[in-house]
């Protein structure tokens, strides 16, 4: 890498294939030491796949790629000596107490005993288990297994992190916990590389997101590049009838200075604001004065949908996706 | 050389870690031992029933012949044991967080055997002690009992790294089918009925059949009924239950080690 800080992982091209299913189809990725890198995308994207690649557990068949310093093919062993990696779902053993899965996985990195019970205590700590260390895993809850699955990851203070989806299937309490640990996680010096379904979480915690889907990367860039690209809140009007559907769009595209996004199907508009409430309640007051029914009005946070309809230049929505 | 000691130091280690994870599994399920005693506690029910009613090839009382087999039959069971764990595991993810980590790559594997064989310890066990309740005794002296137990045991370390193997290859429901092909394997051997018995060409397959080794073996240590001579497979019988398992271990250990190395689901 040519310029200023120095990469702690480097993806070029990566490619791979399951029979004639292109999980990867040339994905490039450069994440700079000590930030947070999110990769966003929609389920079947290739999400799992660039980090089962990137933390050696699967071969690619085409492109390379570097994790702290070290190539995941040739020099695996090097690689998984500098990362922590949790799955996209707790790889834990249920029969052993929290506790026990934290020694167990610290003793198989070769810390010593001693080192391993040591350090376990202070992550039990840190990841708020100490209460539940001594309980069986099939009495903890999925944020607790998570907790657990992420402590195991950062056992020796990792240079590369890589978290598949740490938050999907939590609830919000939980999901701001992992978040939080997140942050402290890098706070110690740590990169982290992290997936996840939603713009939210990308937001939160990444200082540079990457949005993927079909195997490749689709844009890339700050977490305020991309809300810029698809702007704020937005207002979802569902009117009475399809008749005056038209005009009514013509009048919101008045009042927010952009045009609105119109479903027909649904009898819906769908625009951007600025002062959330204050917009929401003119807007309805507008549309009701001008003889409009309005049968239901929300408002909404930008989505990942969002993001690819404006990162494609809307060529289209694209498909569904899958699972 | 040096190198290649330290890496065997923490295959070893490592597989000790990972298996005494896996052995507590013992001490915090005990019905775990209940469902282990439930194929040897049938099969003696079994001997003892139709005991009375089979004949040896050679003359003897069918349950002290029987005996060897059923132990070499439970012991054959292990396979499924052993792919049904690696099945799990990996289904769980354990797998590979194991793989993603610095530690010696064999020391999974290696730690999935140190398990199993202890679980095989306690079954064999109950096994025997099955068999003398129902009148099984041994009668070479305590020497060569020993040795035929511990021709059992290496028959099923063998069988477990062929069981590894097979659960890092086959989709996870194969595991569980494993029983279907596996019993006839087991009986089509000198575990119920004498080789010569059979129809000729039955016979020759069943008399070649690596169980069969270990069963004539063990038959002959313990100096129970149904060792027969005559054919050179039945003549080098402890040999055999020797060279069979080594060569197993000699194929399957590398072949599973390499395999979780490589394992892309
Ligand atoms: N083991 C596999 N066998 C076959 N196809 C797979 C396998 N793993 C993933 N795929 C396919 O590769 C694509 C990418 O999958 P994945 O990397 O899991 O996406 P994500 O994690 O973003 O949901 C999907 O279309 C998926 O169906
Ligand atoms: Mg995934």
């Amino acid at each position: 890498m040519s310029g200023s800080a120095k990469a702690a992982l480097v993806a070029e091209g990566l490619r791979k294939t399951y029979g004639s299913e292109t999980a990867l189809d040339g994905f490039d990725l450069v994440v700079p030491e000590g930030t947070v890198c999110a990769l966003l995308g929609p389920n079947g994207a290739g999400k799992t796949t660039a980090v089962r690649i990137l933390s050696t557990l699967l071969k690619p068949d085409g492109g390379r790629a570097l994790v702290a310093g070290h190539d995941v093919t040739r020099e695996a062993a090097e690689v998984r000596r500098n990362i922590g990696v949790t799955g996209q779902y707790p790889a834990v053993e249920e029969i052993l107490t929290g506790r026990e899965n934290l020694e167990m996985w610290g003793r198989l990195y070769h810390v010593g005993r001693r080192e391993a019970q040591r350090r376990t205590e202070e992550l039990l700590e840190q990841f708020d288990l100490t209460e539940a260390a001594d309980k069986r895993l099939k009495h903890y809850s999925g944020g607790m297994r998570r907790r657990l699955d992420l402590a195991a990851g950062f056992f020796t203070v990792p240079k590369v992190l890589f978290l598949d989806e740490p938050t999907t299937g939590l609830d919000p309490r939980n999901r701001n916990e992992v978040w939080k640990m997140v942050r402290s996680m890098v706070e110690q010096g740590t990169t982290v590389l992290l997936t996840t379904q939603y713009l939210e979480e990308a937001d939160r915690l990444a200082d540079q997101i990457s949005v993927i889907d079909a195997g490749r990367g689709v844009v890339e860039g700050t977490p305020e590049t991309l809300k810029s690209l698809v702007g704020g809140d937005r207002i979802v009007v569902t009117l009475a009838g399809t008749a005056d559907l038209a005009a009514a769009a013509a009048q919101v595209a008045r009042f927010t200075g952009t045009e609105p996004e119109v479903d027909a199907e649904a009898r819906r508009i769908d625009a951007p604001v600025r002062d959330r409430v204050g917009d929401l309640v003119e807007i309805v007051q507008m549309l009701r004065g001008q003889g409009h029914g309005v049968v239901d009005v929300s408002l909404r946070r930008p989505t990942l949908d969002d993001v690819f309809l404006h990162a494609t230049n809307r060529a289209g929505r694209r498909k569904e996706p899958v699972g | 050389m040096m190198a290649v000691l330290g890496r065997a130091r923490w295959a070893v280690t490592d597989g000790w870690v990972v298996g005494r994870a896996n052995m507590i599994n013992w001490r915090r399920n005990p019905g775990l031992i209940f469902y282990c005693m439930m194929f040897p506690i049938m099969t003696v029910v079994f001997g003892y029933v139709f005991g009375s009613a089979m004949s040896v090839a050679g003359g003897g009382d069918y349950r002290e012949f029987l005996m060897p087999g059923l132990f070499g039959q439970a012991m054959m069971f292990g396979v499924v044991t052993s792919m049904l764990a690696v099945t799990s595991a990996v289904s769980r993810g354990v797998t590979d967080r194991f793989r993603s980590m610095p530690m010696a790559q064999s020391g999974v594997a290696l730690g999935r055997s140190f398990a199993d064989m202890f679980s095989s310890l306690i079954e064999l066990t109950i096994l025997l002690g099955c068999g003398l309740l129902v009148g099984w005794r041994w009668h070479e002296g305590p020497g060569k009992a020993l040795a035929a137990l511990g021709l059992l045991l290496l028959w099923r370390y063998s069988l477990i790294w062929v069981g590894i193997y097979l659960g890092l290859l086959l989709p996870p429901e194969a595991a569980g089918a494993a029983y279907v092909p596996l019993l006839p394997l087991t009986m089509l051997a000198n575990t119920f009925v004498s080789p010569e018995k059979m129809p000729g060409w039955l016979g020759a397959i069943a008399e070649w059949n690596p169980l069969s080794s270990t069963v004539s073996a063990c038959r002959e240590l313990f100096g129970n009924p149904g060792v027969t001579g005559g054919s050179w497979v039945a003549e080098h019988a402890i040999e055999l239950a020797v060279a069979w398992p080594v060569l197993l271990l000699v194929l399957f250990v590398p072949l599973s080690v390499r395999r979780y190395r490589t394992l892309s689901r």
